[in-house]
């Protein structure tokens, strides 16, 4: 815990045996704990994120309860000691007159959707099998027992149908019976993601071979600082760009009926996606160690064939590790997602239709909601599956991909 | 030296062995388009905004307000607000960051698990979405302590818990904060070691040798990373959506419980919610212009002082 302190032995033996110098104690102490503040900040936005949704969480128990025990509350506070506060706040309000509608659907429908993660679950919640498997992602059980004595906003009508239609295609979230189909979004921001990779992808990893292969030491020089310039760019300007000017320009060549499309959100966020991929595996080709390089040119082998089937394997791993991390920045795309991609969760596979991506619908609705309010708590979800996801793909990047980087390099 | 290579030995991977290599000279070729793709939709991009842009564009556009409900007048207010945000976002990242990349460079140990944590968040604060920024900011800033700073000062009154300029700000300074600590930390990487053990030797304790030595080296590193989070800070639009921008104010903010206009967020409602986008089509692209000379001129600014850091070190 005390790394400054046995640093400074290192150092300064004489002068800390001979005075302790409170000031610089302190300001060590400081700089220290704010090195934290980095590490709390992931952490909060984590719980905090999260905890904006919790009451959907809350209402997922509640629904099954009223299911499962239609007796009493005595029954669920045995069940549930820890979130006993909780359930009796918000138990009187809506524990009647859902019980019996909801029995059949919430029963019904998810049991078709078998899911993996259904055994996970199965420890914390035995009884409750059917409802908890429409729950797509694991990382949340850990958190809902983390985060579960915090304080739980109440929430609106029709809540107990959340969970259920979250494997609908339909998102309404404004209506009489708010539907929020997750799987609209989930294809839309897929299919935007897809077209993007498939141009930033070849397009960045290609100029980086160029770059750090064939360029000379000045072309190089000039190209890198240039392409890297287009991360400058602020996502709103090439929202605008693309929504003024590729819509039309595209539409023009191909004649489809939508102006904004998946395909020019696509277009749009390859170029936010560029400079990331460009950067990083730009920096995974040259450090490549030289004998690679030369060994392969000694034995005979031309400059482009040592680039492609030397250089180009050997860093792999980083180029991988810039493909997930574009995927990161593709995926939580925001604005150009809002203004490029026309805002409809269709559910089609063509490429020139309008989308929805889930980053694009947190940021349209969100200033439109009440505050504890269903819709608000579910931007909050899908606010929290964002993080998670950029959170893993950061994190494989960072292990996974390093690791064997290394391994590779030290030729085991 | 290569090519008699290439005559003696055998080609390695086709069986070729004299003559022009069309298939090399193709897959270079290919890379060589790749590249001038790029930098040809990079110089696209900003021919179109800058020739569109143009004809709007001057002194009385700056400085003046919208009038007439938006589609005419200037974006003076949304310049002030980002100004104010970027500013409060920098009092706010900088001595942070600073002090963060300190810690990673000077006090933490190579292989501590400590440090790898540290590093590894800020990363992971880099490539975190900026709406989830935005989310947080709303969540934890306006509902969290906003609230909570209502309910034990103001009695319940709204005052804070809103959005507001201070929250959007706090919320950017999070966004930029990776930005800071990675150039401060390379520009202490760039600080010789003889010179601290210089100090060291001297008498000086590690403190002393910071505050005297390390830190007035990375003066210019604290520079850079300021710019090019002002940068960063002035393009962002996601974290600011619903943390405090606002769609159209007659005044400029006074306090930072003001919402406040934005420049990318003017763009982005004017481009996307106004009554008539066909008509404000040269203010969009003169609002754009201006967004972008602003983001690229500090980001050239923070190049060039980086690259006089990077020659100094050698």
């Amino acid at each position: 815990m005390n790394p400054i302190l046995q640093e400074k032995n290192n150092f300064t033996k004489e002068s800390l045996k001979k005075q302790f110098r409170l000031s610089e104690f302190l300001a060590e102490k400081i700089i220290s704990s704010v090195a934290f503040l980095s590490i709390t900040i992931i952490v909060l936005i984590f719980v905090f994120v999260f905890k904006e949704s919790l009451p959907l969480f809350s209402f997922v128990k509640k629904a099954k309860e009223n299911t499962e025990i239609q007796t009493h509350t005595g029954a669920e506070i045995e069940k549930y000691g820890e979130s006993e506060i909780k359930t009796e706040e918000i138990e009187p309000e809506t524990y009647g007159a859902p019980a019996e509608d909801l029995e059949p659907e919430t029963y019904g429908t998810p049991t078709e959707e078998l899911n993996p993660v259904a055994s996970k679950i199965e420890p914390t919640e035995p009884e409750t099998y059917g409802i908890v498997t429409e729950d797509l992602n694991p990382e949340k059980t850990y958190i809902q027992e983390v985060v579960i004595d915090d304080k739980v906003t109440e929430n609106n009508e029709g809540a107990d149908k959340t969970w259920s239609t979250f494997f609908t295609t339909e998102w309404v979230p404004v209506s009489e019976h708010p539907r929020f189909g997750l799987l609209g979004l989930l294809i839309g921001t897929l299919k935007v993601t897809l077209i993007a990779m498939g141009i930033a992808g070849p397009l960045a990893i290609l100029a980086a071979l160029y770059t750090s292969c064939f360029a000379s030491k000045r072309v190089k020089e000039i190209i890198k600082p240039i392409i890297e310039m287009l991360a400058a760019f602020p996502s709103v300007v090439i929202g605008f760009f693309a929504l003024m000017v590729l819509a039309t320009f595209f539409q023009d060549i191909f004649g489809y009926d939508s102006r904004l499309n998946a395909f020019i959100g696509g277009v749009a966020m390859a170029l936010a996606a560029i400079p990331i991929i460009y950067t990083i595996s730009e920096d995974a080709l040259s450090a490549v160690p030289k004998t690679f390089s030369e060994a392969s040119l000694a034995l005979g082998a031309s400059k482009w064939q040592t680039a492609f089937f030397v250089i180009l394997p050997a860093a792999t791993p980083g180029i991988f590790a810039a493909l997930l991390l574009g995927v990161g920045r593709v995926f939580g795309e925001t604005m150009i997602a809002l203004m490029a991609t026309g805002n409809a969760a269709l559910l089609s596979t063509n490429p020139f239709e309008s989308v929805r991506t889930f980053a694009a619908t947190i940021g349209a609705e969100m200033a439109e909601t009440v505050f504890g309010e269903t819709h608000y708590s579910v931007l909050f979800f899908i606010g929290s599956l964002l993080f998670i996801f950029s959170f893993a793909l950061n994190a494989i990047a960072e292990f996974y991909v390093k690791g064997r980087l290394i391994k590779k390099f030290q030729g085991k | 030296m290569k090519k008699s290579k290439k005559e003696i030995a055998p080609d390695f991977f086709s069986n070729k062995k004299k003559g022009v290599d069309i298939k090399g000279k193709l897959v270079v070729g290919i890379t060589q388009v790749a590249v001038l793709l790029i930098i040809a939709i990079l110089f696209v991009i900003l021919g179109i905004i800058v020739y569109e842009g143009r004809e709007r564009f001057s002194w009385e556009f700056i400085s003046s307000f919208p009038t007439n409900g938006m589609t005419e007048g200037g974006i003076f207010p949304a310049l002030i607000g980002t100004f104010i945000l970027v500013v409060v976002m920098s009092i706010a990242a900088v001595p942070f960051g600073t002090i963060t990349a300190i810690y990673l460079t000077e006090y933490a140990k190579e292989n501590s698990k400590i440090a790898a944590a540290v590093r590894f968040s800020v990363r992971t604060l880099a490539v975190v979405p900026s709406i989830i920024f935005g989310l947080f900011g709303l969540g934890f800033f306006i509902q969290f302590l906003g609230t909570g700073i209502d309910k034990t000062f103001n009695g319940g009154e709204l005052h804070w818990g809103q959005p507001n300029i201070l929250w959007a700000s706090l919320t950017m300074s999070l966004l930029t904060l990776p930005v800071i600590i990675v150039s401060v930390e390379e520009a202490l990487k760039t600080i010789p070691r003889e010179l601290r053990e210089a100090s060291l030797a001297l008498g000086a304790t590690k403190w002393q040798t910071i505050k005297n030595v390390v830190l007035p080296g990375s003066v210019s590193g604290i520079m850079t990373g300021t710019i090019l989070a002002v940068s960063r800070g002035a393009g962002e639009v996601a974290p600011i959506l619903f943390t405090g921008a606002a769609y159209y104010l007659a005044t400029l903010p006074e306090s930072l419980s003001d919402q406040f206009m934005n420049l990318g967020y003017h763009i982005y409602i004017m481009s996307t919610q106004s009554s008539d986008v066909e008509k404000t089509m040269p203010i969009q692209f003169a609002t754009t212009l201006v967004l972008l000379i602003l983001t690229l001129s500090l980001n050239l600014v923070a190049v060039i002082i980086r690259s006089r850091i990077r020659r100094k070190a050698k």
